[in-house]
């Protein structure tokens, strides 16, 4: 027996299964792992410090790039953050806006949660599934704020501009062509409420295909039943939020706790699992796909019937519109002060919280009263989570630390900063 | 929800002495406890069924060098007319020793953590001053909420905090072998080192920094009457 022994085996940071730069290094005894310890930071960037030399504005893009795949959740708690200092009144229609594209994140982050969790457990093809749809909500970010992910579209003081009357179209190309373009094509005629009138009519039919896929899938239930099993208090003292701490029954969401946008006005359920294991955190997000997908066919019958401002009028934090600069001094004025040296946030400090599809991500801003935030601490959901990698992978096998990884959805732009 | 007017008097009451201060702003309530007291207030805010806070979310080193200094001037007009502010005092310029203004802030390491009760619904901010500003160091709460190990590395790492009491305090998002705390205000934002792969020695190597610091937009702060106004309003309305 003596030549046994264990030994370390590093994980990443180029690993297929370590969604992006998480070098895992592992303690091994054969195939049991004996100690987990995630090194990360090889994507830190120093967001916070950078929002710290730069207008208040000039941040929102970065929030973008944190977590990567719910950019508009990321910039929601910032300009939350900014709006209860300077205690700002939100355009009704705006909040509605924000909540829709809130959902939409979170539909497009499970979407690529679903993906690539089945595919790191050897479940190719739900990963190009999952990606037809991304493809479809990508195209509302690009309509609304013309960039596909970072959309910067948020604002303090409302969103952006308004949603797009027409919704743009594919152009007859070497790719798209003859009935190919018309399948395209059906459903951008109108408006781009009508784009996901019909994008939410659809996608139930579509959840049902991944689910038919996996939820009964032999293979699927071997890997993530009783994988990974997250008890309630343990889920509670690690500062587990979000579908980690759904999935072990705790009914806990910010969207219903402490509502923020427009969410105390929609209905929804919450789903919650019972084991806490891998499989329950699965069907958890699923059903949050199908609950967004409800919310965000209440908040298109609303926009549709309530035009309106979706920005506030005051000018010391949003740019006035371009015909009026063109007449008058006083906006003229204005815009050149807000683009060049921002707006000053009454000093205090803050902690804004959104339900994230990960998790509670949160922005805690302190200001001195500068144009610039002083402190801006991004409180992001995976970090708590893959702290709790060690004590729940020990005695796992490897091929469920993969499975692991997975059911954290850790994305290492918010976990890294 | 209980009523957030009174978590902040009553922690007061209930807590007494321990806390130096207890405040609510914007809604949000915060506490402040020096450091000896920290784990005794910490457990009791974990386990009075009257607060029961079960989560702790997030935990944060704040540096409040350089707090309220601006690097434009806006109050004198100068015959030199728009030189930019770059000629002034901004954070990374100047060390805590040398601050050109005393602030209201006496000490300059603080650590902030976050709680949430998800019994009661209700949240704090749990404020602690390190007494030190060379060797900051706060009691790890590490014992009371096993969440808040990384946060507290983080803060380690990116501060120069120390925690003690922490089990496994090290850097966590910097470099291997990274030198200094980068969040610090003293800290340069274009950093001290920089790395290339050296085709000669066939290896990757660090070099002091080549580029220029710049300030783009200078850190300006505007007394803005309509905020004055709110606030004095807020404050009559509570009273």
């Amino acid at each position: 027996m003596e030549e046994i022994r264990n030994y370390t085996m590093n994980f990443g940071p180029q690993h297929p299964a370590a969604h992006g730069v998480l070098r895992l290094v592992l303690e091994m005894d054969g195939e049991t792992v004996m100690r987990a310890d995630p090194h990360i930071g090889l994507l830190h960037r120093g967001t916070e410090k950078l929002a710290e030399s730069k207008p208040f504005n000039q941040s929102i893009g970065y929030m973008d790039r944190l977590d990567y795949v719910s950019m508009m959740c990321n910039e929601h708690a910032y300009v939350r953050a900014i709006e209860n200092l300077m205690q700002l009144e939100i355009p009704e229609r705006a909040q509605w806006i924000r909540t829709m594209f809130d959902e939409i994140t979170r539909i497009l982050n499970h979407l690529m949660w679903i993906g690539s969790n089945a595919l790191d457990l050897g479940a190719m093809a739900v990963f190009l599934y999952s990606f037809r749809e991304r493809e479809e909500l990508m195209d509302c970010y690009e309509a609304v704020s013309g960039a596909r992910m970072h959309a910067t579209y948020y604002r303090p003081g409302g969103v952006y501009r308004d949603l797009p009357t027409v919704m743009p179209k594919y152009k007859e190309s070497r790719w798209h062509k003859g009935d190919d373009l018309k399948r395209f094509n059906q459903w951008r005629e109108g408006s781009m409420l009508d784009y996901l009138e019909q994008f939410c009519a659809d996608f139930p039919s579509k959840v049902d295909e991944y689910e038919a896929l996996l939820t009964t899938n032999r293979i699927w239930k071997q890997r993530t039943v009783d994988i990974g099993i997250v008890p309630p208090d343990l889920a509670k003292a690690w500062g587990m939020s979000g579908p980690m701490l759904r999935g072990s029954g705790i009914a806990w969401d910010l969207r219903k706790k402490q509502p923020y946008a427009k969410y105390a006005e929609v209905d929804f359920d919450i789903p919650v699992g019972v084991n806490g294991d891998c499989y329950d955190r699965y069907l958890v997000r699923v059903e949050e796909m199908r609950q967004s997908n409800r919310i965000i066919q209440q908040c298109v019958a609303w926009l549709r019937a309530n035009p309106g401002p979706v920005i506030v009028q005051n000018y010391k934090v949003a740019p006035p519109k371009r015909e009026e600069m063109k007449e008058s001094m006083e906006a003229l004025i204005h815009h050149f002060k807000l683009f060049t040296e921002g707006y000053c946030v009454p000093a205090g400090e803050t902690y804004a919280a959104v339900e994230a599809p990960k998790g509670e991500f949160a922005c805690y801003l302190i200001s001195d009263g500068a144009n610039k935030p002083f402190r801006c601490k991004l409180r992001a959901p995976g970090f708590a989570h893959l702290s709790t990698m060690d004590t729940i992978v020990r005695g796992h096998m490897l091929s469920d630390v993969v499975a692991m990884i997975g059911t954290y959805d850790v994305v290492f732009g918010e976990i890294d900063r | 929800m209980s009523e957030p007017e009174s978590l902040a008097r009553r922690l007061q009451v209930q807590l007494g002495s321990k806390v130096s201060s207890s405040v609510e702003v914007l809604g949000e309530t915060t506490i402040e406890v020096l450091p000896e007291n920290l784990l005794s207030v910490a457990r009791t805010l974990r386990d009075d069924p009257a607060w029961q806070f079960e989560q702790c979310v997030d935990v944060c080193g704040v540096d409040y060098l350089s707090y309220g200094q601006t690097e434009w001037d806006t109050t004198d007009v100068t015959s030199e007319g728009f030189s930019r502010g770059v000629e002034g005092k901004g954070a990374g310029r100047f060390d805590w020793a040398n601050r050109p203004r005393d602030t209201a802030m006496p000490r300059r390491f603080a650590v902030v953590a976050h709680l949430l009760s998800i019994s009661h619904n209700h949240r704090l901010r749990l404020r602690t001053f390190c007494a030190d500003d060379d060797v900051p160091s706060v009691p790890s709460l590490v014992e009371i909420w096993p969440a808040v190990n990384w946060f507290e590395r983080e803060a380690f790492d990116l501060f120069g905090i120390v925690f003690e009491g922490h089990p496994d305090l090290r850097r966590i998002l910097t470099d291997y072998g990274f030198v200094g705390h980068a969040f610090r205000k003293d800290f340069p934002l274009i950093g001290n080192v920089e790395v290339r792969y050296d085709a000669d020695k066939k290896r990757v190597i660090y070099e002091p920094v080549s580029i220029e610091p710049r300030v783009l937009v200078p850190r300006t702060i505007r007394d803005d009457s309509r905020y004055e106004q709110a606030r004095a309003e807020r404050e009559a309305g509570a009273k």
